[in-house]
């Protein structure tokens, strides 16, 4: 019998293993291959040579099956591969979990062999663990031996890089330590791959690990043997792990053709590329075009003053950033004195401390900094620690920047690490503000990343990409997904040269037409200026120009805007009676020092992560809270808003006054029952229930229920509902009451009145995917809530078996709708009054449009508290709906709860101090459509329009920066009407 | 709530002007069809421009296809608009139509998924580009009125029997092709079917039910075919993406190519589901309008037709296609028949009819983020399972960026289960 020989190409690495005829392991390699899958490939199959002469061969892995098929060589699917080599080396293993590249997978070998791979929404896998250690600005390992050392463990989003991110650049920020991050990001993980994979069936028994992350990180190991429950006993970390695949390749190979491993290699080595892949033009024709370019963009530069030898004032700017410091000094002719840029490395404030004891240290008595600003993430606590004169909003900075180099500007587009920025400029000012979000995350960190991964540095990376033959089209979506179109491009044999232009490209596309949503480049503007470090990166600007077929400004000081916006703030802002910054002088600085501490706010029940830093003049300064309750001010200074009314008032519902002759009903606070909660409860406790509610929404609450979720891309609101009905389940009510509704109330604004499907039929997908749900305890009757006789016959029909009359039910039904009715005009009410509150303290109002559920403060995270602590009054959208007009709609308009958002739109469109902004769940299909329409209602109507993202965030850092841009904003267009 | 409010406010109209299609333009326009089933189609055309239509499917592909839908669809949007709106745009700019000459067709069904709002959709990307482009809604729903695009009974009779043959052709080449001796043989009797079908279209014989069907049926058996044994893959899912070639890279192929017997339901079934719907609606929620009747005649007349069909097909040598009440009473073995949304309880329902009939392995077909499959497809698979230990479902996304080294690679885990299960 001939040896087998088993290669695993995987989106990262490969594997080669040696097995002999008595099926004992002779060899085993594993290899970074750097995207030269061929090539590395064929080196390891020269060192297996001293084995056999011949082989049967089989090949497994994601980016193993071109390989395989046009080097004619038998595959085996990867999973397939671990299923065999798991039955041959653990035969009593129940379940293994396998964490690659790019792939997650379960196998459930016990108890009905099941085996799992994440879907293409691919958050949690090794890339996503790559990406957040380069925010982190560690190594993989580095983050790991970290993570050993963590005291606590925060929750952080691992769906998507984006959102994770968002959840943990607060807590850098705030100085929370990177082990406690790193820990967390590993349980992260961890989460995403129960509720993404597991969906309703437990991971329990002796689990497998597998997989190069699962082997060589010990902090990943902890996390699932933590989450999961699991003793050293039932874990088990194979020796082989990460080469698992490669040997269940070999062991499939048994049934190959034995061939001379020469002819193997030679086919190998003459393979063709396939061709398959999409190219486009290069982003230079020639050397003269490059140099025009260069030469174009030289013109858009500032110009240099000695700080040596200059006397007089200067102006300060500081950009706070999520990952970056910038400092900028400058003269008031705009000329530069000073200027840095550095990676935050976590610790802005010592950056900043550090950089202005450098300048003091440069200037002497010379210069004066007269006045001082600061912008970005950090400007709170910049403007308290060092006592900055100014703090301005981000997206002002970098506009006003802009302005300063071409003041007929009507475009910005800012390309940072981590985050895009646009802004469209009407009348000198800014008309809207777009930011990337999830499923458009394509950023410059990408590239860094993806030069990381080749083993380069991102300059001469990029620099490849300049004069590439064939730049690859890699689409413009996630960046998990350009992932997985490099890999295909590498199958085709692109180069280097190719897949780094193709880079490029893509996130200039991302932005254009996922960020921006631009149709063509002429919505853009025709005076375009672009900025933030990536697009210091010639080939992204050089794609940029191609694809808008404009030439555009980047200025020299492209990542430095932000500061220079800042430095210009402060010397339009500084007047002329203040002489001298009050920022802390050199004196004061030698004796700064500060101490912080996080600690977990017990003031409501959102138990904010608090972080507090005390300064060594004995000022404190508080962060992390999402109200002002954390900052210690008094809720009592509060502006009223509708979503903590009406969420209060939906809790004190059941009052406990009902004794519950017939038992206990258990109704699950979420989705639908966000609006129909009153029926029901009423409707109960008319019939002689006592009503149970499910526990608060809470991230815990999530995790209860976590490993039902059957479809990890539906929305957060419907994957809470899981941990409702666990809770429920817990409180050992008789039942649970959830309805299934295609159609809504019907308010006769609409052509139908459905709720989104999601809404309509969660309770099959409870039901079929909770095994502690059965026919008994869980009562979801098909309703049409509009026509009583047949919902009092279902209902009756429904609740048989305690034997209730129809005569009761129908009594039953109507006072619930009345009750409903009731609490429905009760909002109204509120409403009414915050309304006539705004008028008599002239605040701003705005429309906070979303769905009922959006009332929990888990899935609003909040942000009804956050506006009102910006002094603005804050409405929803069933509150103020039915005063405003009907409309008619481009889109069919058929469902109940988006009806409301497009009257309600149309309300704010004639108040002047109303505005809206609409809240959307990640992954809600029916808001693609609603959101285009109502941002159609306002602009039609020369009002701003706003759109929040919201999944299972929880840092609210980006939305802050976009309220508080949108009513600088709002004061910009009232003062200058009041010019007019 | 305050239905009596509301009817004294005036209706504001935010609506954009967009051109319509009218009687006129029946003389003068090209109406173009996004290919959804190529062989339905290609027979659909036909007749419509036997009814004084100019329609022409789009055959166009590729990456341009694909990068024009995402010029113009929303991020969030579903695949399937992106793939029309990508289509139709790459056709309009190839230069081959006159804008001014052209309009274009989309299916609506008016229910509570989105897909309803495709056509808005189309227009919105048709406004910058090519505003002069009417739009024609495809519809029994009563929805766009007053276009000069008629769905006449007498049309919608014609169409129906062009289905049915649709159907058969499609699942007699999918059973044949993959045992074929000589190869190509079912695809040319594939494509002399059509043409033998068409001018019965235009005399009126294709009435002739029975004798159309046995002519089909028996030039299918005169294809030799071998004795093999090979795995049968069932596709189910979103109507569009479990169709049209463009969405799913050619499943069906990929899966000949793979060696295994693809088996896709009957579009038939689709629009049974559609018109069975309102007759659901009645019976649970007392939601009776005046079509209600017309719905419970036409789903008569047709499930008549099918039984017919399927009588036929069982005294041959093929497997007969799904018996639709048959759908309907394993549906409710799984999921409430009120699950009307998208393609509902359909899925799980043919899901369970190709467990019952021995096609264990099924592919779920959805694109990325579809709404009534997190229920219906992946929501609902677990209880597939359940009944039917031996299926091997899986779910396959779809969508603009995700590759086909992914999808396939997910297929291959599914068929080497397969293959496990057939040892």
């Amino acid at each position: 019998m001939a040896k087998l020989l088993g290669i695993d190409v995987g989106s990262t690495t490969v594997k080669v293993s040696v097995i002999d005829e008595g099926g004992k392991a002779l060899y085993s390699s594993y290899e970074r291959h750097f995207s030269r899958v061929k090539e590395c490939v064929l080196g390891e199959l020269e060192k297996v040579r001293p084995f056999s002469a011949s082989y049967k061969a089989c090949i497994t892995g994601s980016a193993g099956l071109g390989l395989a098929q046009r080097g004619k060589i038998d595959f085996v699917q990867e999973v397939q591969a671990a299923f065999i080599a798991i039955r041959k080396f653990y035969p009593d293993a129940d379940v293994a979990v396998e964490l690659g590249g790019e792939d997650a997978k379960i196998i459930f070998l016990t108890g009905g062999a099941e085996q799992r791979m994440n879907g293409s929404c691919a958050g949690g896998t090794g890339a996503f663990i790559d990406q957040m250690a380069t925010l982190l600005d560690l190594s993989v390992d580095e983050m790991d031996e970290l993570s050993l050392q963590a005291e606590r463990v925060y929750p952080i989003a691992s769906r998507c890089g984006v959102f994770a991110k968002s959840d943990i650049q607060p807590l850098l920020n705030q100085g929370a330590k990177k082990s406690d991050v790193a820990a967390s990001i590993f349980h992260a993980v961890v989460d995403q791959t129960v509720s993404g994979l597991a969906q309703g069936r437990r991971i329990k028994g002796k689990v497998l690990f597998l997989g190069g992350p699962l082997y060589y990180l010990k902090g990943l190991r902890k996390a699932f043997c933590e989450t999961l429950g699991l003793d050293g006993e039932h874990a088990v970390f194979p020796e082989n792990g990460p080469k698992f695949m490669s040997l269940g390749a070999a062991m499939y190979a048994e049934n190959s053709k034995e061939e001379p491993l020469d002819d193997i290699i030679s086919r190998l080595k003459n393979l063709k590329d396939g061709g398959e892949i999409t190219t486009g033009e290069p982003l230079f024709a020639s050397q003269k075009e490059y140099s025009d370019f260069i030469a174009r963009h030289m013109r858009s530069d500032l110009s240099f003053e000695n700080i040596y030898k200059y006397e007089g004032d200067a102006y300060l700017g500081i950009d706070s950033g999520s990952t970056t410091t910038k400092l900028l000094l400058i003269t008031p002719d705009c000329k530069i004195l000073y200027s840095h840029y550095q990676s935050n490395n976590g610790q802005p404030l010592e950056i900043v401390v550090g950089r202005l004891r450098e300048i003091y240290s440069l200037i002497g008595n010379r210069i004066n900094i007269r006045g001082a600003c600061v912008t970005g993430y950090g400007e709170d606590m910049m403007r308290a620690a060092l006592k900055i004169d100014f703090g301005v909003v981000e997206t002002m900075a970098h506009f006003k920047a802009a302005l300063y180099f071409n003041p007929d500007v009507d475009f910005i587009i800012d390309i940072g690490g981590q985050d895009i920025k646009c802004f469209k400029v009407k009348n000198r000012a800014i008309d809207s503000i777009m930011l990337n979000e999830a499923c458009s995350s394509g950023c410059g960190s990408f590239i860094q990343t993806f030069a990381k991964a080749m083993g380069m540095e991102i300059e001469p990376f990029s620099r490849l990409g300049l004069f590439a033959k064939h730049p690859v089209e890699l689409g413009s979506r996630c960046t998990v997904f350009m992932n997985s179109s490099v890999k295909q491009a590498q199958k085709e044999g692109a180069s280097i040269e190719d897949i780094s232009a193709g880079l490029s490209s893509s996130i200039v596309k991302n932005a254009i037409y996922k960020v921006i949503r631009a149709r063509t480049p002429d919505e853009l503007g025709t005076h375009i200026v672009v900025q933030g470090g990536t697009f210091l990166n010639d080939a992204v600007l050089r794609s940029f120009e191609k694809e808008t077929g404009r030439e555009v400004v980047r200025p020299a000081i492209a990542g430095l805007m932000g500061a220079f916006g800042a430095a210009l703030y402060a010397r339009e802002s500084t007047t002329s009676d203040v002489l001298t910054s009050n920022i802390l002088t050199d004196a004061e600085l030698s004796r700064f020092s500060y101490s912080s501490r996080s600690v977990v706010c017990k003031g409501c029940t959102s138990h904010c992560n608090v972080n507090i830093l005390t300064f060594s003049d004995g000022r404190k300064f508080i962060s992390g809270n999402k109200c002002e309750k954390g900052a210690g001010i008094k809720p009592s200074a509060r502006v009223p808003d509708v979503y903590s009314f009406k969420y209060e008032s939906l809790l004190s519902l059941p009052d406990g006054a009902a004794e519950g002759k017939r038992g206990t009903v258990g109704l699950p606070l979420q989705l639908v029952m966000y609006e129909q909660l009153p029926l029901w409860v009423e409707f109960f406790e008319q019939c002689g229930f006592k009503v149970v509610l499910s526990e608060k929404s809470s991230r815990a609450l999530y995790f209860k229920g976590q490993h039902t979720v059957a479809s990890d891309t539906a929305c957060y609101p419907a994957k809470l509902m899981h941990g409702h009905i666990e809770s429920l389940l817990d409180k050992g009510v008789d039942f649970i009451f959830y309805p299934c509704e295609s159609y809504n109330f019907d308010e006769h604004d609409s052509a139908n009145h459905y709720n989104c499907p999601v809404v309509a039929y969660y309770p099959e997908l409870l039901k079929a995917n909770n095994e502690r749900l059965n026919e008994n305890n869980f009562i979801m009757p098909y309703l049409d809530p509009n026509s009583e006789k047949a919902t009092v016959h279902t209902l009756t029909r429904a609740l048989s078996r305690y034997k209730l009359s129809s005569s009761l039910i129908r009594r039953a039904f109507r006072a619930g709708v009345a009750r409903m009715e009731e609490f429905h005009k009760s909002i109204v009410e509120k409403g009414r009054e915050i309304l006539a509150f705004a008028e008599r303290e002239e605040r701003q109002v705005i429309i906070l449009a979303g769905r009922p559920y959006h009332t929990d403060p888990e899935i609003n995270h909040g942000i009804n508290k956050l506006l009102s602590s910006l002094g603005v009054a804050v409405l929803s959208e069933d509150s103020i709906f039915e005063q405003g007009n009907e409309v008619k709609v481009n889109v069919l308009n058929q469902w109940t709860y988006h009806a409301r958002l497009y009257r309600a739109a149309e309300y704010a469109t004639h108040h002047k101090n109303v505005n809206l902004v609409q809240l959307v769940s990640f992954g809600c299909g029916i808001d693609a459509i609603t959101t285009d329409e109502v941002r159609h209602i306002l602009e039609s109507k020369g009002k701003l329009y706003t759109q929040i993202k919201i999944d299972e965030i929880t840092g609210l850092g980006v939305v802050k920066i976009r309220l508080r841009s949108l009513l600088a904003a709002i004061e910009e267009l009232a003062r200058r009407e009041d010019h007019e | 709530m305050s239905k009596k409010q509301a009817e004294t406010r005036p209706v504001l109209d935010f609506t954009d002007d967009y051109p319509v299609f009218t009687r006129k333009m029946r003389e003068t326009h090209t109406i173009l069809v996004p290919d959804m089933l190529p062989w339905h189609f290609d027979l659909i055309a036909y007749i419509l421009n036997l009814h004084g239509y100019k329609v022409e499917v789009l055959k166009n592909e590729g990456r341009a296809v694909i990068d024009e839908g995402l010029k113009h669809v929303h991020n969030d949007a579903c695949y399937p608009a992106l793939c029309v709106i990508g289509q139709f745009l790459d056709a309009l700019k190839s230069g081959k139509y006159d804008p001014n000459k052209t309009a274009v067709m989309i299916t609506q069904t008016g229910g509570g998924c989105r897909a309803s709002n495709y056509l808005p959709l189309i227009r919105k990307a048709l406004k910058a580009e090519f505003p002069q482009v009417p739009v024609l809604s495809f519809n029994v729903s009563g929805l766009e009125k007053g276009s000069g695009f008629e769905l006449s009974l007498g049309l919608v009779l014609e169409l129906s029997y062009a289905v049915f043959y649709g159907d058969l052709i499609m699942s007699l080449y999918n059973q044949t092709a993959p045992y074929e001796k000589r190869a190509g043989d079912a695809a040319r009797v594939r494509q002399n079917c059509l043409n033998e079908l068409k001018p019965h279209f235009a005399k009126g014989s294709y009435r002739k039910f029975s004798k159309r069907v046995k002519e089909i049926i028996s030039a299918f058996a005169a294809v030799p075919v071998t004795e093999e044994k090979k795995i049968k893959v069932g596709i189910v899912g979103e109507i569009y993406v479990k169709y049209s070639p463009l969405a799913n890279s050619h499943l069906e192929e990929f899966l000949l190519g793979e060696n295994c017997e693809p088996v896709v339901p009957a579009l038939m079934d689709f629009l049974l589901y559609c018109a069975v719907n309102p007759l659901n609606d009645a019976k649970f929620y007392g939601l009776r309008s005046k079509t209600t009747f017309l719905f419970r005649f036409v789903y008569k007349w047709v499930y008549g037709k099918q039984k017919k069909l399927n009588k036929m097909l069982e005294k041959s040598t093929f497997e007969p296609m799904h018996d639709f009440e048959r759908l309907r009473s394993l549906a409710d073995k799984v999921i409430n028949q009120g699950v009307k949304m998208g393609e509902g309880w359909l899925i799980p329902a043919e899901m369970a009819a190709l467990c019952e009939t021995g096609v264990c392995n099924v592919i779920c077909t959805q694109p990325f983020g579809c709404l009534p499959n997190h229920i219906a497809g992946k929501g609902a698979s677990r209880a597939v399972k359940a009944l039917y230990p031996n299926a091997n479902i899986v779910p396959i996304d779809y969508d603009p960026s995700s590759t086909k080294v992914n999808q396939e690679n997910r297929i291959k885990l599914m068929l080497a289960t397969a293959r496990e299960n057939m040892k």
